[in-house]
């Protein structure tokens, strides 16, 4: 058994400590360790993107990220988009838009496409396409999560 | 935005037909939903399944004892542990081979028959130390020889996957020796051969398709406790919550309410959730343990343990008059069951000509076991392979006889009072209405312009299902309802039943509180799927909103001291017909606790009537001549949905179902090597279609309401997956002047054709 190593970071804004094995993944130590639920394991290969987080302004694969990794660093969550105030206008889009179906993949599509539009508020379909390529959707065909994060974006810039 | 999806609207109601926001919908934003993963329990291990690196082998021994003795181990469990273990061939009589083939699907008795078969399973403190502690396990396989494609499995001396297979022929005849055919069928309709004889044009042909994987994103899951006074809880990720109660029970042969099954938040499933694989082996674990058990299937089990749909091999032969009118048409179906018999053959055989009228028809179809995963449902079983199939033969026969594929499919399409060549007789359906619908559609009216492009087109039918459901209603002193529901849902079902319970009690849509309860808090409702949900657990809902409405009813006549017969209940309000006395539903809500208690309206029904459900697609695609590769460039899908009762969720669907045929007709497939082993098991390598590969899906929605359900509500989830396939192919047809038959379209298939 391999001795466990105390890694603070800051999730969501707020400054935490948790103690990992070496080898746990950033999701794992966020879901089984910190008891925050809301990033995914689809594939734990980094094909999926149900586990995307913002890693230092980064969007990554949490599964493919160590937990130590997250010494010292941002990790932005998906519970950390929503706010006391309410919810972040890509989650309204994906409400209104009708932009899940099982809902699985949304906390991934929300991070990547929060980290897309905060940088490129006016995107376009065709990169919003090529954006999103990294998160895998099975249920809506992606017609109504394009939309929504074309929706979002204007509703971001109002 | 909206222009690119249509609605055809034939009734307008109040609030079924609108689009509000989903009431689970905040979780699923926020990532507060709890899917079955997400559970904790107080003492809770976690456990992994050791599975079968073979594809065919006897298992001679398994030895469990370094596995147990690894520290952090609390229980291993293998086939011994299964009831069935302990019964013989005399105590289980005819039902051996059921009860054998549930049993060892779990965990494997006597023989491993696909690679990813799970054969032990171990609990430990933490899944790493389960993990390690698989490696202790000991198995001594004898390795045999697999057998994985549907045709060989089916010759004589095939290696044999189950020594006793015997199956009845469409004759009442019992075959001589075992085989892998586990079922024959056969249905005809007038005279096939002379059909053929009058024909002017025929067109036969052969066709394969892949395996595939149904590709929920969510990993199969599941919980158990077994508590100390025997019961079992369980908390899993299913479509159907009493299928798992069920066949729990079965297996380890106690009471079904031994057994509370709380479905969780569900990751996708598109059939393949109807069938589960962990829930009594983490029962076995948890009873040996004495603590909860959670058990995770990773992405290569899940490719590899869990569903697929069939492969298939086809042929189909068609022939017309020089009017245009099919004369006669013969398909033969050979699906892979998997490692157990109960392939969608018979669904596909149904289907297969279900969208043109036959004088002459003749469908046969086998079932045939092969060493590969015992294949589950996925979204309108059997149907895509057959229409991949029969689609391309119409769409040849159009080019034969020069004539509009459009048209061609309307001078031979059925219509109310049709009948199947395996009997039943249509009642209202919509597939004219669809073609219509795609004739006058821009994107069909436009011209496709451009070299090495093709617009390829396809219709496809699903026959929908009914089953029991079961709604409670229960009424809040606020005017606000709960409703208590069986029907897990899988893509905005909470919404649909609530609108339609809204639109049955005249109140607001946001006033009806869903919820989806575990199986001892609701009465008896089988599986999210069939495209059953919104047709039938939204009628239960319909006939409890109607028994609350008679006891509102009957509560404001005793209020009012007036004969019920007096009282009428009209768009939310409770009247007196003749007299100056009325209730706001809200008004007598809060009333309810001080002149004689709450008011609960209940329902459990088993409807028929469900309604058949057509679709036509569209489809314009781009092959490049230098790599092969097939890009889509425009896509529009067509579907009767009866009624669309949330527009958007219909979209959804549609558009779901759709990218979902794309995927198996241009990348998906389970690769096997020599052994049988499936060497593409990640989403790597098994490649679904990506948001980069797809243009929008733009939709239309027909409205031919269905007879058969108080608002003409058809279900809609599984026939959008039925037309892709074919008309895919028939697009890439028309843009290398190819032919092609076989499952997926990749580049190097489309290379090999073209070159």
């Amino acid at each position: 058994m391999p001795g466990l190593v105390h890694v603070t970071t800051t999730i969501n804004g707020n400054q935490t400590d948790f103690l990992c094995e070496p080898r746990q993944s950033l999701l794992e130590c966020l879901r089984d360790v910190v008891g925050m639920t809301g990033s995914k394991e689809g594939c734990n290969d980094g094909n999926c993107g149900a586990c995307t987080v913002n890693l230092d302004g980064r969007i990554v694969t949490s599964c493919l990220v160590l937990g130590v990794e997250a010494q010292g660093a941002e990790v932005n969550t998906i519970e950390g988009v929503a706010s006391a105030e309410g919810l972040h206008p890509i989650q309204q889009s994906f409400l209104e838009n009708a932009a899940l179906q099982c809902g699985i993949c949304t906390p991934g599509f929300i991070v990547a496409a929060k980290a897309l539009l905060e940088a490129e508020p006016d995107a376009d379909e065709a990169r919003i396409r090529h954006w999103l390529a990294g998160n895998l959707c099975r249920c809506t065909g992606y017609d109504k999560i394009v939309r929504a994060v074309i929706d979002a974006g204007e509703r971001m810039r109002a | 935005m909206t222009t690119a999806n249509q609605v055809l609207s034939e009734v307008e109601y109040e609030v079924v037909g609108k689009r509000p926001v989903r009431p689970d919908g905040v979780d699923k934003v926020t990532g507060r939903a709890q899917y079955g993963a997400d559970l904790e329990l107080t003492g809770l291990l976690h456990a992994r399944v050791l599975r079968s690196p073979h594809a065919h082998a006897r298992i001679n021994s398994i030895d469990t004892s370094r596995a147990e003795a690894l520290a952090g181990v609390r229980a291993v469990v293998t086939a011994a542990d299964l009831p069935f273990a302990a019964l013989s061939r005399e105590d289980l009589s005819n039902d051996y081979n059921r009860f054998k083939f549930l049993s060892d699907n779990f965990l494997a008795s006597d023989k491993a028959l696909y690679r990813g078969h799970a054969v032990a399973a171990v609990a430990a403190e933490n899944a790493h130390i389960a993990e390690a502690a698989l490696d202790l396990i000991d198995v001594d396989y004898e390795v045999l020889e697999p057998v994985i494609d549907v045709r060989a499995a089916m010759q004589d001396g095939a290696p044999l996957l189950h020594d006793d297979l015997v199956h009845t022929s469409a004759m009442g005849e019992i075959s001589d020796k075992p085989s892998n055919v586990a079922s024959y069928m056969k249905f005809d309709k007038g005279d096939t051969a002379a059909g053929f004889a009058n024909s002017d044009v025929i067109v036969e042909r052969e066709f394969t398709t892949a395996s595939v994987h149904q590709g929920y994103i969510e990993p199969h899951n599941a919980t158990a406790h077994w508590r100390a006074d025997g019961q079992i809880n369980i908390w899993c990720s299913t479509q159907g919550a009493f299928v798992v109660r069920a066949n729990t029970a079965d297996v380890l042969r106690i009471d079904v309410s031994s057994v509370r099954v709380t479905p969780m938040e569900i990751g996708g499933g598109f059939g393949g959730k109807v069938t589960f694989y962990l829930e009594p082996v983490a029962a076995l674990l948890s009873r040996k343990a004495g603590a909860p058990v959670k058990v995770l299937m990773s992405r290569t089990e899940v490719f590899e343990g869990s569903g697929p749909a069939p492969g298939s091999w086809m042929r189909v032969k068609m022939g017309a008059d020089s009017a245009g009118k099919i004369t006669a048409a013969e398909i033969e179906l050979a699906f892979e069951a998997g490692a157990y018999p109960g392939s969608p053959v018979m669904q596909g055989a149904t289907c297969a000509f279900a969208c043109y009228e036959l004088e002459n028809g003749t469908v046969e179809g086998y079932d045939v076991v092969v060493n590969k995963p015992k294949t589950a449902a996925y979204r309108a079983p059997g149907s895509p392979q057959a229409a991949f199939g029969v689609e391309q033969v119409v769409d040849e026969l159009c080019q034969k006889l020069g004539v509009d594929p459009v048209e061609f499919r309307l001078n031979n399409t059925v219509t109310e009072g049709s009948r199947k060549v395996e009997g039943p007789v249509f009642q209202k359906i919509g597939l004219v209405e669809c073609l219509e619908a795609a004739r006058n559609h821009e994107h069909y009216r436009s011209p496709l312009e451009g070299s090495n492009r093709g617009r390829g087109i396809a219709a496809g039918f699903w026959m929908n299902r009914g089953f029991h459901s079961s709604v409670n209603m229960t009424v809040n002193p606020d005017g606000t309802v709960n409703l208590i529901e069986g029907s897990v849902d899988i893509g905005g079902s909470r919404a649909s039943i609530a609108q339609q319970a809204a639109e049955t009690l005249g109140i607001a849509y946001d006033e009806i509180k869903p919820q989806v309860v575990d199986t001892d808090s609701i009465g008896f409702t089988m599986v999210t799927g069939g495209s059953r949900t919104t047709f039938a657990t939204g009628w239960a809902a319909i006939l409890a909103a109607e028994d609350v409405k008679q006891q509102m009813v009957q509560r404001a006549a005793s209020i009012w001291d007036v004969p019920v017969e007096d009282v009428e209940y009209d768009g939310g309000e409770i009247r007196h017909k003749s007299e100056e006395l009325s209730f706001t539903f809200k008004d007598l809500a809060r009333q309810l606790y001080t002149t004689g208690g709450g008011i609960t309206g209940t329902a459990s029904l088993d409807p028929t009537g469900e309604g058949n459900s057509f679709g036509v697609h569209l489809v314009d695609v781009e092959v490049d001549p230098e790599t092969g590769k097939t890009e889509v460039l425009r896509y529009t899908a067509i579907q009767d949905a009866g009624k669309a009762v949330h527009p958007s969720y219909v979209e959804g669907q549609i558009q779901g179902g759709a990218v979902q045929g794309i995927g198996w007709a241009l990348n998906e497939e389970y690769y096997f090597g020599d052994n049988g082993q499936m060497m593409n098991s990640s989403f790597l390598d098994y490649r679904m279609p990506t948001s980069l590969d797809l243009p929008m899906i733009d939709t239309v929605i027909v409205e031919v309401a269905n007879p058969g359900h108080p608002y003409g509500v058809r279900g809609v989830g599984e026939v959008p997956i039925v037309p892709p396939l074919a008309a895919v192919a028939n697009a890439v047809g028309h843009a290398t002047n190819q032919r092609l038959t076989s499952l997926p379209i990749t580049p190097g298939s489309v290379l090999e054709a073209t070159l």
